[in-house]
């Protein structure tokens, strides 16, 4: 058969999910092969259906999954009708799995050793007397150093990357043919992220095993894969290599997709950058805030973390500041501390020439109506209670501005502001997208008329097609009604096409501010290099000019 | 780790020092008339005594000292172990506690051992079944437990086993077979807790990403369940089993009294009867200290199970 | 922009978002009809139904049982004594010829009154502990959690025979002493919700709209906290209709001939070889009730999830 040396053949899946009574499909007559040794992504967004069909490879279906038709060869055999014994027999030996969060997939009750041993015994057989020894070995190759060390300790006893390899070495214990990662991307820091995909890519060549990306991130597919697939509502729209995707998209939903996705976009025209200084004066003013928290006493270490040391930072009327770093990087802190609800331990904040720094909550409360922010989980910022209307004109009614059917008019006006349907004004959250979610909160920082909006990962947490729209509506925003923004964010892709000014945080210190030109054709840091560098797609982006 | 351990021997210290001090508030400050109570109680009619012999009385009882003198009295001496006389038996408390004991430990025991082995291999059962039905049925058995009242199982376990198959005794202390009945009904009602528990933590568990991985790697579903389901479900038990303490020595009052059998949940229902308040007090700080000591033991062996708690601060 | 918006929503597969910017058409739906919304969908659950009529049949009798017997539950006909059920007496009849399930209706005024009491008692205390516990924080959540942990050390039962000790048998003093008892998991549900909803993120944008701490209070935290302690609150009526009962099975509740549901159990102890209906049949009514409560409370538990 000439299925023989292909690794993976679908032919025409389908795949539908029964809940409720109702059958909803994930995948639709999709039909790819993988041969032995390729690198293959699968981009889509949420609903795209490529967790089901990564599920139905692994043969781990819920059990309202139902596959209604087509074939899924792996190796020679069709899983369409196997029995979950032969499925079982697939696992771990023939396909290994990297799953996506490393926070939440090790079991935290297991030495980490132990985990691996599992997957090592179970590809032997049983259990044999060098598997410690295999599993310190193993652990090298993934990168992880003092591994005997590390065996012995417990998930929670390990950063995120760590873990992340961790789980690499799982995945291979069981020498597999092929990997599946799951979102590799999603969970950690742009930097670490690189590097773990990077080692993962070369172990992977070096045995020869087939790699198959499952991800939204059209840049990471497009950086690392020999052949791309995009996939939309089940079905499978285009494929091919990188250089054709990029070059000449023939999909329509491909080509949006390039259009959304922020590492390609148009860096739009730099503008006319005035000198800000000379011209007005700044809206929000941090000088050399210092921020630390008390820890508990241990023996040995400090009792006291420092987030933040020594920021200084100038917002101005109509401008963007954006704040980037990876975690931990003190950038929420910051924020906090521009909003009055975090006090920092030294330094001094002042909003347009007003120091704010020791203000009591009750003496800030009337500047509460010009700086105002919009959170990072759309979901858990509305009151699930609250309909949109309700959740709209709160702080209209917080502060008493407005009453009946002024306050009506109000909500309509901003619903309309952001473009939402007036209709909607009656929906409660769960009714909603994340994007819409957004849009009402955003909707509701509104509603007072800052004069300076502070966004916390405003995007983050939404599907790439909805952060363009977002980042759209907050320019648009800014354009007609001059608000400042404080844009903070791990992503310098959402960043570079949306901000004036730059600064970048790393381990509670600035490493580098300037305007955005300068941080990104001219970066002096080599840590800011490093960032720019590993953002998803930029090389593509860099060679095509 | 000294350091927590002083921290929570002291914490269980203070909370039982509460406990006796509310319970002293309540038998000896609440009634309107603590002396009329304690001369029924000891069978004498308060109103044939005169006023010397009132004034006796109270002497004799501890009654005419101020509020803080006759706590710290009682206190002391609940310290020591002496828990004053039982009004209407005419017997130190403590000996009479120390006469009764045994059996309400050894039927405890044996409810506890019960208890914890019907609700986990229930629930066990629960996950481990795919037909719909029985899984169905199996997780809502629980709810069940909870709502039948100890002392009608009691008798319904009277009804069929003892007067119907004749298979144990329907009343009595002695012997091993008396302790079955009554051990298995108190047991359910703990069952039903550990079960319902240990069903909805397992649903929680087994749609953690771990277990993907733990499937991934090409285990079957029951070897998933054993290795990595259950062991982490099983977490809350532990504090479950502490705070289960409290409603197996009430249990044990209800229990002892339908069996008959002579243990210090019946010494309690007679005391409170006779309104023998030293009895009551004692019984009450008895079981209060039997909380306090189990939960204290259970917090410091929880580190054991679950690795993520240490009583040691780590800074990340 | 709004064109580009639609270009590019249709080209994602999703529908073009209208651009309503005319008269208002819509209504501020109510809370009541939102509520009752979620409420109907329940009713058409065999399971649910069944456990309200039971609940509301229980209630009836609390409250006006005269309209659901015709006999005297005080009436005795010795020439009827313990006999076995039938179609005039659907329980059967006790020793004194009474019939057991007018006994058994009358019983449920005394013993549902004394479950709404202890309920009562236990939702003030425990909802007032919990609230200012978990929103005051610092000290005040300390004192107050540890005199919970007090309460808690006092096994239920027998706080509940401390109490009656003191001020007597009754069905007052029982729904005190039952009450008490229950306030710590009341103190203890209410104060992990209040935790939980005041660190969530749409709290904090309250606060940063200038709402005030009475009003996060009342408008976001308590209706968001509410879900678990409603679904607690039913269960423990359920719970304290058993402890009542059992406290009256051990001879403190109300005197004889008045019927509280755990006397008439004590009562058919004594017959249990020769007339096991007259204990038994009471009790599985009890257990109808409570078990209808913990499922209502479930089905609740299970729709807000």
């Amino acid at each position: 058969m000439s299925a023989s040396n292909l690794l993976i053949d679908i032919r025409q899946l389908s795949v539908c999910y029964r809940s409720g009574g109702q059958i909803n499909p994930a995948v639709q007559s999709l039909s790819f092969s993988l041969a032995q040794g390729e690198t293959v992504a699968i981009v889509g967004e949420s609903g795209s259906g490529k967790s089901t069909l990564a599920n139905a490879i692994l043969g781990l279906l819920p059990e309202n999954a139902q596959i209604t038709g087509g074939q899924l060869w792996v190796e020679g055999s069709d899983l369409t009708h196997a029995s979950e014994r032969q499925k079982r027999q697939l696992r771990g030996r023939t396909i290994g799995l990297v799953p996506q969060d490393p926070m939440v997939s090790l079991n935290p009750t297991l030495r980490v050793g132990q985990q691996i041993a599992e997957a090592l015994i179970l590809a032997k057989g049983k259990r044999y007397p060098a598997v410690d020894a295999d599993v310190v070995e193993l652990l090298q190759h993934v990168g992880i150093d003092k591994p005997v060390l590390r065996a012995r300790q417990y998930p929670h006893e390990l950063s995120g990357g760590m873990r992340q390899r961790v789980l690499i070495a799982i995945a291979l214990a069981g020498n597999p043919r092929l990997i599946i990662a799951d979102e590799p991307t999603s969970a950690l820091d742009v930097t670490v992220q690189r590097k773990i995909l990077d080692h993962l890519q070369r172990l992977v060549s070096e045995r020869g095993i087939s790699l198959l990306i499952i991800t939204h991130d059209l840049g990471v597919a497009t950086d690392r894969a020999d052949r791309i697939l995009v996939m939309k509502q089940g079905e499978l729209v285009e494929q091919g290599p990188p250089r054709q995707i990029l070059d000449a998209p023939t999909h329509p939903y491909t080509q949006a997709l390039i259009a959304a996705a922020p590492a390609f976009a148009k860096r739009r025209e730099p503008l006319a950058n005035p000198d800000w200084a000379a011209l007005a004066k700044p809206i929000l003013s941090l000088q050399n805030v210092g921020k630390n928290f008390a820890l508990p006493k241990v023996k040995g270490q400090d009792n006291s973390f420092q987030a933040l040391e020594n920021l200084s930072l100038d917002v101005y009327p109509g401008q963007t500041l954006a704040i980037v770093g990876e975690s931990g990087s003190g950038k929420s802190t910051a924020l906090r501390i521009a909003l009055g609800l975090e006090k920092p331990t030294r330094g001094s904040v002042w909003f347009e020439q007003q120091e704010v720094t020791h203000l009591s909550w009750r003496d800030f409360r009337p500047l509460r109506q010009r700086i105002q922010l919009v959170q990072q989980n759309p979901f858990a910022a509305l009151d699930p209670r609250f309909t949109v209307f309700d959740s709209i004109v709160e702080p209209l009614e917080s502060f008493g501005l407005l009453k009946g059917a002024a306050l009506e008019q109000a909500a309509r006006e901003l619903i309309s502001r952001v473009h939402l349907p007036v209709s909607f004004l009656d929906r409660l959250p769960r009714e909603l997208s994340g994007g819409q979610c957004q849009r009402v909160a955003i909707a509701r920082a509104l509603a007072l008329q800052p004069d300076l909006l502070l966004l916390d990962e405003p995007v983050s947490a939404l599907d790439v097609s909805v952060q363009a729209h977002i980042l759209e509506l907050l320019e648009e925003l800014q354009r007609e009604m001059g608000i400042a923004y404080v844009l903070v964010s791990h992503d310098l892709s959402v960043v570079a096409n949306f901000a004036h000014q730059v600064l970048v945080l790393r381990n509670g210190q600035v490493v580098e501010q300037g305007s955005v030109d300068q941080i990104f054709s001219r970066p002096a840091n080599d840590y800011t290099r490093e960032l720019i560098n590993a953002i998803p797609g930029r090389q593509k982006v860099a060679m095509t000019g | 780790m000294t350091r927590y351990l002083m921290g929570r021997v002291g914490q269980a210290i203070l909370v039982l020092w509460g406990a006796y001090s509310i319970t002293y508030f309540i038998l000896y400050l609440l009634p309107g008339d603590t002396l009329s109570i304690m001369l029924s109680a000891s069978g004498i009619e308060a109103d044939a005594l005169s006023v010397e012999d009132l004034a006796k009385a109270r002497a004799y009882y501890g009654l005419d000292k101020g509020l803080f003198e006759q706590y710290f009295d009682l206190l002391l001496g609940a310290l020591h172990g002496d828990f004053g006389q039982s009004l209407s038996l005419n017997r130190p408390v403590a000996e009479l506690l120390v006469e009764r004991l045994p059996q309400t430990l050894s039927l405890a025991g044996l409810a506890i051992v019960l208890s914890l082995l019907g609700g986990i291999g229930l629930a066990y059962l629960a996950a481990y079944v795919r037909w719909k039905p029985l899984k169905v049925a199996l997780a809502r058995l629980p709810s069940l437990g909870f709502s039948v009242p100890v002392f009608w199982m009691g008798l319904l376990l009277i009804q069929v086993f003892a007067f119907g198959l004749g298979w144990f005794p329907a009343t009595g202390s002695r012997g091993f077979e008396s302790l079955v009945l009554p051990a298995v009904t108190l047991a359910i009602p703990s069952a039903a807790v550990y079960a319902q528990v240990l069903q909805r933590s397992f649903q929680g568990v087994w749609n953690q990403s771990y277990i993907t991985t733990a499937f991934a790697k090409g285990l079957s579903r029951g070897q998933v369940q054993a290795r990595h389901g259950f062991k982490n479900a099983a977490l809350p038990i532990l504090t479950l089993i502490g705070l289960q303490v409290g409603n197996t020595v009430s249990g044990a009052v209800l229990v002892e009294t339908i069996f008959a059998r002579s243990g210090i949940g019946r010494l309690a229902q007679e005391a409170v009867l006779r309104q023998d308040i030293p009895v009551v007090l004692a019984i009450v700080s008895v079981s209060a200290a039997a909380f306090v000591v189990v939960n204290l033991l259970v917090d410091l062996l929880y580190p054991w199970f679950d690795p993520r708690i240490s009583h040691t601060p780590k800074v990340s | 922009m709004t064109t580009t918006d639609t270009r590019l929503e249709q080209n994602l597969g999703r529908t073009a978002i209208p651009a309503h910017r005319s008269e208002p058409l819509w209504r501020r739906r109510s809370r009541l009809q939102r509520a009752t919304a979620t409420v109907v969908p329940l009713l058409r659950r065999p399971g649910f139904t069944l456990a309200l009529l039971i609940v509301l049949f229980a209630l009836a009798a609390a409250v006006v049982p005269q309209l659901l017997t015709s006999f005297d539950p005080y009436a005795t006909s010795p020439i009827d004594k313990l006999s076995a059920p039938n179609l005039i007496h659907w329980f059967g009849t006790d020793e004194l010829g009474r019939d057991l399930f007018t006994r058994v209706v009358y019983g449920a005024s005394l013993s549902v009154q004394a479950a709404f009491l202890a309920v009562g008692i236990a939702l003030v205390g425990g909802l007032g502990l919990g609230i200012l516990s978990g929103f005051a924080g610092g000290r005040i959540d300390s004192v107050i959690m540890r005199f919970v942990d007090v309460l808690l050390a006092l096994p239920g039962l027998l706080l509940a025979l401390a109490i009656v000790t003191a001020i007597g048998f009754g069905t007052l003093p029982v729904a005190i002493a039952v009450g008490v008892g229950i306030i710590p998991g009341f103190a203890r549900t209410t104060r992990a919700e209040v935790l939980r909803v005041k660190t969530l993120p749409y709290v904090e944008a309250a606060r940063l709209g200038g709402a005030s701490w009475s009003r996060t209070l009342l408008r976001h935290i308590l209706p968001n906290a509410w879900g678990p302690v409603a679904v607690l609150a039913t269960l423990d009526f359920g719970a304290a209709i058993l402890a009542t009962a059992g406290l009256s099975f051990l001879g403190f509740g109300a005197a004889p001939p008045a019927a509280e549901w755990g006397t008439l159990i004590a009562n058919g102890r004594h017959f249990l070889i020769t007339a096991p209906w007259v204990s038994l049949l009471p009790g599985l009514f009890l257990v109808a009730v409570v078990f209808s409560l913990n499922h209502i409370a479930r089905t609740f538990e299970e729709s807000q999830r």
